[in-house]
């Protein structure tokens, strides 16, 4: 590649969603610095987590491309966006609720174990071995993340906030460039939240993904974030430094209402 | 720990066996046994005591057995699409008669009629009686059958796999039907005989295989109609293989694909599993046994006949697989023998001693009625008190009762089905997980008292002094802490948090 490669991660121009007549996300465009941490922020129903559908392949775009590393994504299945090095985490937890915390995380390696079904019923010697690789791999994430001592409990049986890691865990285990995070603090206490915005910073640093995140709590986005993003009814409407999002005229409005009608 | 680890464990009594080796231990000893007494009961009739003779031949005949070991396989394959993958599959019957019609066809005299003939490692039978057709020997036939079945599985899956749950059930219901009719009918497609109709495909070909001569020593012959024994012996060898690889595959990368998709399809795709070509692989890998139960099922009845592949087989398996225990292969070998016998002996028997003399009918009548008093009572208290779906299912099963009652007083033997019937309802009202349920299985459907959020609750619980200590070593290391806590969401924790933070 020349010198003229972007800086970003990912590259979203124009991206439109549409819902019958609705729509939900209008033309946004939005990147993803190289090793940066970004958040995506509005009130409720500004179309964040459709926004994030769109970018991991769940929802159809009606208009414009998603670049991954400079490599078009548009319309690809969600499985092959994935494989590319996109990994997400879902705003409601999406575990696999009765498959075990290490099964969880292995599932999101398939896509990089090569054995086929033949060699798994004969339990070929690369087989054992690559087996044994993902098990060691499990387990290193599940400890990077916190969670090591359950590795053997079912996903159901978790704890809310280690079910939370466990989602990052199984996201890390796909291998991902870019790491998107739909809500992570959604019902942690400030201080639980503060702790996690440390843990994104530290999950960038060692991983060395790009970081998305949706959040609703504004102290973590301020905290966490280098860069912030605002929908308010499908469209961008300022994007800046925490700073600038902070004293930006319109993210107030959206968020508090124009001053006057509040009363 | 250090300590821990001096203290003695009081002695307890060595398990020899690993719990995970108890039910292939089992049914390997069944399956001796039962090999065991027939060849002594076939060759040595002077050393089986004539009660013994007349009590085993009589509730658990060989035919019998070795027409459930075709169930199982039948099962085992369904058990990958329905109890590994999660997709209910209402039309299975498909790729047990595309295994039976290709034996059929590569296996018998059927392609004389075109001046077909060919001959690979065949039955002596046909080569020394010069009989045309295609007779290609069991083994090979068996891998064609199941590669035509691995095929004829993609075909179907590849259009109806991108359907959901309901829709899914009844398009492979709709292509269960079609095979059924296309065979049924099929001695005229365009004027060309594919299936002989109604009348089907006999004989088809002896196996060739290691059996016994008229002294009971090992021979290599036809195993004909009446060498019911060497046949069992395959099947068991069949349904071995089958158990083997549908273990090996579940414990691998494809089998926890299939559990992810089961549990949840958006996130596994999320995570890089893709979708139609794991659930197509579910799919080939199902009918590759179903297939192989196919060409078992010919061997087993010396033909192919269209009536033997119906919708209520289907049914039959599905039956099979859920009542076992879905998922669980232990179970779902057990729901199978244990439904293919009632069938075809179990019923028939209790029919025959029902209706055998005037007095045991009179005994039966009004113990069934006994029966379906208490579970219309039982059914009625449940009703009164407790306010749930299931009282009604015992309602409709005491009422079928009754009705098998009046169905034994006027000689109808349908009776059989009713009971049938009854007893899987009772199954699924008491037994909902099978009756040798997967541990995950288990794990949801015994816990229906609590919900989602009490069980999270008391986990939290359980944990809530452990994440304290977590937190508060990540506070006080400044935020940068090597196993940083994402969040621990407990109750208490948050209320102990707001007190400190207005301190």
């Amino acid at each position: 590649m020349t010198a003229t490669m972007t800086q970003s991660a990912l590259t979203a121009r124009g991206i439109t969603v549409r819902f019958g007549g609705l729509v939900a996300v209008n033309g946004v465009d939005f990147d993803i610095p190289l090793g940066g941490i970004v958040s995506l922020i509005g009130p409720n129903g500004a179309g964040k987590t459709t926004f994030f559908n769109a970018l991991t392949g769940l929802y159809r775009l009606a208009e414009g491309d998603v670049l991954l590393h400079d490599r078009d994504i548009t319309g690809l299945a969600p499985h092959k966006i994935a494989r590319l090095g996109m990994a997400r985490t879902f705003q409601n937890i999406r575990l696999f609720g009765l498959m075990t915390a290490e099964e969880n995380v292995k599932v999101a390696m398939h896509s990089h174990l090569r054995s086929g079904v033949a060699s798994t019923i004969l339990r070929m010697p690369w087989q054992r071995k690559e087996e044994r690789l993902a098990h060691e791999g499990a387990l290193d994430l599940l400890d990077f993340v916190g969670i090591g001592a359950v590795a053997n409990e079912y996903a159901r049986n978790l704890s809310y906030g280690d079910q939370r890691r466990l989602e990052v865990a199984r996201a890390l285990a796909v291998r991902p460039t870019v790491l998107l995070l739909d809500e992570p603090t959604a019902g942690m206490n400030p201080r639980e939240s503060a702790i996690f915005t440390d843990f994104v910073r530290r999950v960038r640093d060692e991983k060395k993904v790009s970081v998305l995140l949706i959040e609703h709590d504004m102290s973590v986005v301020m905290r966490a974030s280098e860069r912030i993003t605002v929908l308010d009814r499908g469209e961008k409407i300022a994007e800046g430094t925490p700073e600038e999002i902070r004293s930006n005229e319109r993210v107030i409005e959206a968020y508090l209402g124009k001053s006057g009608t509040e009363g | 720990m250090a300590d821990i680890g001096v203290i003695e464990s009081p002695p307890r009594r060595r398990r020899r066996i690993k719990p995970s080796m108890r039910w292939p231990l089992a049914l390997l000893t069944a399956a001796v046994a039962i090999f065991l007494f027939y060849y002594l009961d076939t060759y040595f009739r002077g050393y089986v005591p004539p009660a013994m003779h007349e009590f085993v031949s009589r509730w658990l005949p060989l035919l019998a057995v070795n027409e459930a070991m075709v169930y199982v396989l039948a099962a085992l394959g369904l058990n990958i699409v329905v109890g590994y993958a999660g997709l209910l599959d209402l039309g299975f019957v498909a790729f047990w008669a595309i295994g039976g019609y290709t034996a059929g066809w590569i296996m018998s005299g059927f392609f004389q009629k075109d001046g077909l003939n060919f001959r690979f490692f065949g039955s002596q039978f046909t080569k020394v009686n010069n009989i045309g057709g295609i007779h290609i020997n069991f083994w090979t036939v068996l891998v064609a059958a199941a590669l035509i079945c691995a095929v004829a599985g993609i075909i179907i899956g590849a259009p109806t796999l991108r359907l959901r749950s309901d829709y899914l059930a009844l398009v492979t219901l709709g292509f269960g039907e079609i095979i059924y009719e296309v065979f049924y009918n099929g001695d005229d497609v365009f004027g060309v005989n594919v299936s002989n109709g109604t009348q089907g495909i006999t004989p088809v070909d002896a196996v060739r295989f290691l059996g016994f001569d008229n002294t009971g020593a090992l021979t290599w012959k036809d195993l004909g109609p009446f060498d019911v024994l060497p046949k069992f012996v395959i099947f068991v060898g069949l349904v071995a293989l089958v158990l083997f690889a549908s273990i090996r595959i579940r414990e691998g990368k494809l089998g926890r694909a299939w559990l992810a998709i089961r549990e949840d399809e958006l996130a596994a795709s999320s995570m890089g599993v893709p979708l139609m070509r794991t659930k197509l692989s579910a799919y080939a890998l199902g009918a590759v046994s179903g297939g192989a139960a196919g060409a078992a099922f010919a061997v087993h009845v010396s033909g192919v006949l269209p009536d033997r592949f119906r919708f209520d087989i289907s049914i039959l398996l599905v039956a099979m697989v859920v009542l076992g225990g879905m998922g669980n292969v232990w179970g779902v070998t057990v729901g199978a023998l244990i439904l293919a016998w009632t069938n075809s002996t179990g019923l028939p028997r209790v029919e025959s001693a029902i209706l055998g003399s005037e007095s045991s009918r009179g005994a039966t009548t009004v113990f069934m009625f006994v029966l379906a008093a208490a579970l219309l009572g039982f059914g009625l208290w449940l009703v009164l008190t407790k306010r749930s779906a299931g009282p009604l299912a015992l309602f409709l099963s005491g009422i079928s009762l009754i009705i098998a009652v009046v169905l034994i007083i006027s000689d109808n033997p349908t009776f059989q089905f009713l009971i049938f019937g009854s007893v899987l309802v009772l199954m699924m009202l008491f037994r909902r997980e099978g009756l040798i349920p997967e541990a995950r299985t288990r794990l949801v459907l015994r816990e229906q008292g609590r919900t989602d959020a009490e069980s999270l609750g008391a986990d939290m619980e359980e944990v809530a002094p452990e994440l304290e200590a977590l937190t508060d070593e990540a506070v006080h290391a400044g935020g940068t802490v090597p196993a940083a806590p994402m969040g621990a969401a407990d109750p208490r924790g948050t209320d102990g948090d707001r007190g400190r933070h207005r301190a």
